[in-house]
């Protein structure tokens, strides 16, 4: 199959986390973060603050929350025509909770399309009975990414809890299944969130997802990088793909300066995802990476 | 190599089966579930082998262990046939409702020399392993009072009949919830003389609790109150924190970090911390583990079962689990009059004819 050129990914994303109430140091600077940003103007005001730093590609989970953020920038397209979406799905906590109280079969009928779309009928019946998955991921797919209708998605991902418990599992073709979909359907790129990345690429190759866009723990004390920094590495070397570090200050164990000067030297990381609320934290961080980036240049 | 089968395939069902079977040292022999479909879909697409029947599971795969997932009021029955056969068992929490039950069969596992574990992963978290360390070596001198809670947003609204909201099926934040600090607090000083003030409250459940106080009153002065509520929708995920008052200092943990107030006046401090606030987060605390799903703690859990039946050291083995559940029914027992509102007269086995809602998963 013929793919469109590879999206360029930014040097710089931006994440959600913040936004939210994660915090993975403290549960009270997570409360903070959920006071301050209960209203969505308030995610949109700091959105509007990486917008002007040059940061323009949000990767966000599809929180129900995120669609108030959409409609706010499709009532804004002159000021947002540069802004990118990169969605990560599933927001799991809402299916988490569903499974225990509706149980599987359940679940599934309270999230795939209610609009009665023959297609949706098809795939999904048809899916349930021949005990196929395909159609169930291809409808789910579909589900989530209805909120991001009429904004730029180039990139779709998978979340880490639903990869890693594939990959756990040795659950077979999901994963292509999932790539396909967003390809075909969405003429984006698929990506991987993981906190497993030498299991993960080594499953993407077996089930024949060429040069994946990853997006795994990176940073310098190896916090959250299972295997090991070695272990990651050589799977990096070994398997083609496209790598966005996340958690590089380690969730704040490692100072800004320090861990962005090293994730810059790693030659296997293209992108980088970070979160913040200030504008001072995001100017700071976008100049540590400029200045990074800039040495390295030299460098080389 | 440990051969092991996995009973139950609901939400932690699952959870565990991914973690064990991504064990380097695991080989899972087979998979059991009620319900067919599910089943059946993990047989197509894992390629293990799957059964509807546990006794049949038993019977005709090679084992060495099952992993048990499955309702709590199946636990016993599913644990005493596992001994029988001379397997060693890890079984998800409460242990069993009945505390006889859960004693007898943690004698059975010792006598035949069984390794067991119960899953309070809590005590495979690296902030609660430092509470426990540095209360073991007296950092904050004698405790006095214990605050252990638990928050999260579960039960939020009135929900349909399921083992999950039955107390006599296991069904309820005491359970389920609330197991988890009480654990914690076992952990470091055993079970109570006494629990007094149970309160044991239904808000949106019809037939169990939804909130869980109380206080545990152990010989020598140490109290320590219980406050756990499963209809709390301002976290947004299980939140659980013990807070401990010492002659020398004040403690506080969560999964993410712990937070240490150590006098000045008593004597040596413990190495690395300094009078006054200490803080230490996850990231120093935890060690890191091969596969990763939710967190550290749930492979920490299955790597030290799979390691003590290699020889290691246990933790969380049967007898543990039932000082907790001990504690757990003297909650009820204190609680007499909402008590008699949720002891169901028909015991769990008189129920097996809905196999399919019951016999599957948790």
């Amino acid at each position: 199959m013929a793919h469109k050129m590879a999206h360029k990914m930014d040097r710089l994303l931006f994440g959600d986390n913040q936004f939210f109430g994660i915090n993975h140091m403290s549960e009270e600077k997570a409360r903070a973060g959920a006071m301050r940003f209960q209203k969505t103007q308030a995610i949109v005001d700091v959105l509007d603050v990486a917008l002007a730093e040059g940061v323009r590609t949000f990767m966000c989970t599809t929180h129900d929350r995120i669609l108030e953020i959409v409609e706010i920038m499709k009532a804004n397209p002159a000021k947002y025509a540069d802004f990118i979406f990169y969605p990560g799905m599933p927001y799991a906590h809402k299916y988490a909770n569903a499974v225990t109280e509706d149980g599987y079969l359940g679940t599934l009928k309270r999230f795939l399309p209610q609009e009665g779309l023959f297609d949706a009928a098809v795939r999904g019946g048809m899916s349930i009975a021949n005990k196929d998955v395909e159609g169930l991921i291809t409808l789910l797919v579909d589900a989530e990414m209805k909120m991001f209708e009429g904004v730029n998605a180039p990139v779709v991902f998978l979340q880490n809890v639903v990869v890693d418990l594939l990959l756990g599992l040795k659950f077979k073709d999901a994963f292509r299944i999932f790539a396909d979909h967003v390809r075909k359907r969405y003429n984006a790129e698929p990506g991987f969130i993981t906190m497993n990345l030498p299991l993960l690429l080594r499953a993407l190759e077996a089930q024949g997802v060429e040069n994946p866009i990853v997006c795994a723990n990176m940073n310098k004390i190896g916090f959250r990088m299972s295997g090991g920094w070695d272990a990651y590495v050589a799977a990096i070397d070994a398997y083609p793909c496209r790598v966005i570090a996340m958690s590089i200050y380690a969730s704040g164990a490692i100072p800004p300066a320090e861990a962005i000067a090293w994730v810059a030297e790693q030659p296997q990381i293209e992108s980088m995802v970070f979160g913040a609320s200030s504008r001072g934290n995001i100017r700071n961080t976008v100049e540590l990476v400029k200045a990074a980036d800039a040495r390295r240049a030299i460098a080389a | 190599m440990v051969r092991v089968g996995v009973v139950g395939m609901g939400k932690m069902g699952l959870s565990h089966l991914a973690v064990i079977n991504a064990h380097a040292g695991v080989e899972v022999a087979g998979i059991c579930d009620s319900a067919k479909y599910v089943l059946d879909v993990l047989g197509k697409y894992t390629g293990l082998a799957t059964f509807t029947d546990y006794e049949v599971m038993l019977k005709s795969v090679e084992l060495d262990a099952v992993l048990i997932a499955t309702p709590s009021a199946m636990h016993g029955p599913m644990v005493r046939a596992a001994l029988d056969r001379g397997l060693h068992v890890f079984c998800e929490k409460p242990f069993c409702l009945d505390p006889d039950e859960g004693a007898a069969l943690a004698d059975l596992a010792k006598s035949k020399g069984l390794i067991c574990q119960v899953g309070y992963h809590n005590r495979f978290i690296g902030a609660f392993r430092e509470v426990k360390r540095l209360v073991d070596t007296g950092a904050i001198g004698r405790v006095t009072h214990v605050l252990a809670e638990a928050y999260g947003a579960v039960v939020t609204k009135p929900k349909g009949s399921s083992w999950r909201t039955q107390r006599a099926q296991g069904g309820g934040c005491l359970y389920d919830y609330a197991a988890h600090p009480i654990n914690l607090v076992t952990w470091l000083f055993g079970a109570p003389a006494t629990v007094a003030g149970a309160a044991l409250v239904p808000v949106f459940s019809a037939e169990t609790d939804d909130q869980v106080y109380g206080t545990l009153r152990y010989d020598g002065g140490l109290t320590a109150q219980v406050s756990v509520d499963w209809t709390d929708t301002s976290v947004r995920k299980m939140t659980t924190r013990l807070t401990l008052w010492g002659t020398a200092g004040r403690l506080y943990a969560d999964r993410q970090e712990i937070q240490l107030f150590l006098r000045d006046d008593v004597g040596a401090l413990p190495d690395g911390y300094t009078a006054g606030w200490n803080t230490r987060y996850t990231t120093e605390l935890s060690d890191p583990v091969d596969f990763y799903l939710r967190g550290e703690e749930y492979s920490a859990q299955i790597d030290g079962w799979i390691a003590a039946i290699g020889g290691g050291a246990l933790e969380n083995d049967f007898a543990s689990a039932v000082e907790t559940d001990r504690t757990l029914a003297m909650f009820i027992d204190n609680d007499g009059a909402v008590e008699a509102n949720f002891r169901a007269p028909a015991p769990a086995a008189a129920k097996t004819g809905m196999i399919g809602k019951l016999m599957g998963r948790r």
